[in-house]
């Protein structure tokens, strides 16, 4: 039987604020080009299916990561 | 996909991942600052203003009228202690016999726009409803301002000829 993973906690907008007031990392995961569009301020671009080992590289693992694409569908 | 980002990210060691799951939607609705290269396009949370009159609906409609009459607009807007939008009472309204309750004539539940909406699909939405001015809300609801159809059309304009 496969292990399931725990689902990772979803937060609100204000959440997100305090968060990112806390110095949480935010990363956006939509195609580069709707990054480039416009983003969270500070947010980083790792699209979806781009997400690895080494693009994760830039994060730091002791500080919590917030994702998020465009909505909830 | 945030939820399976979210996930891939728990699968490759990290312990402290959230999801914000509303979203850049959900981010541009509340009026938020955004970087890249739209995020200086003008749209309504520009042209909101926050000096319409705001009233309860318990207040009578003597102090009301008065407190229109001083304001920039011809109407105040009706929030909840939470600054949640429930109507809108217009001068007309105001008219009314000054005992009556701000409840009582109001026009509950009035056409709210969000702070992201671009100015052309916003002078747009207001023109299909004969509306001169437009109430911001947040989705929540909550109060953000008050803008000019006429303001948008303006600044639309001076976008237009630069």
């Amino acid at each position: 039987m496969m292990k399931s993973s725990p689902m990772s906690k979803r937060i609100g907008v204000d959440e997100l604020q305090a968060l990112i007031a806390d110095g949480a990392q935010v990363v956006e995961v939509l195609p580069a080009e709707e990054y480039e569009e416009q983003h969270i301020p500070g947010a980083l671009s790792i699209p979806l299916k781009e997400l690895n080992a080494d693009t994760v590289a830039v994060l730091d693992r002791g500080r919590p990561v917030a994702v998020y694409c465009w909505d909830s569908i | 996909l945030s939820p399976r980002a979210a996930c891939r990210l728990e699968t490759l060691g990290f312990a402290q991942v959230v999801d914000y799951v509303a979203g850049k939607q959900d981010w541009l609705a509340h009026g938020l600052p955004t970087e890249g290269e739209d995020a200086d396009k003008p749209t309504a949370k520009d042209l909101a203003s926050d000096d319409v009159a705001t009233v309860r609906m318990g207040d009578s409609v003597e102090g009301v009228r008065e407190r229109v009459d001083d304001s920039p607009y011809p109407f105040a807007v009706v929030i909840s202690d939470t600054e949640i939008v429930l109507g809108r009472v217009g001068r007309s309204a105001l008219e009314a016999n000054a005992e009556l309750r701000v409840e009582e004539v109001m026009e509950p539940g009035p056409s709210t726009v969000r702070p992201d909406v671009d100015l052309t699909s916003l002078v747009e939405r207001l023109h299909k409803r004969d509306l001169h001015y437009g109430i911001v809300t947040t989705p929540e609801g909550k109060l953000m301002g008050v803008l000019r159809r006429s303001a948008a059309e303006q600044r639309l304009q001076e976008t237009a000829t630069n």
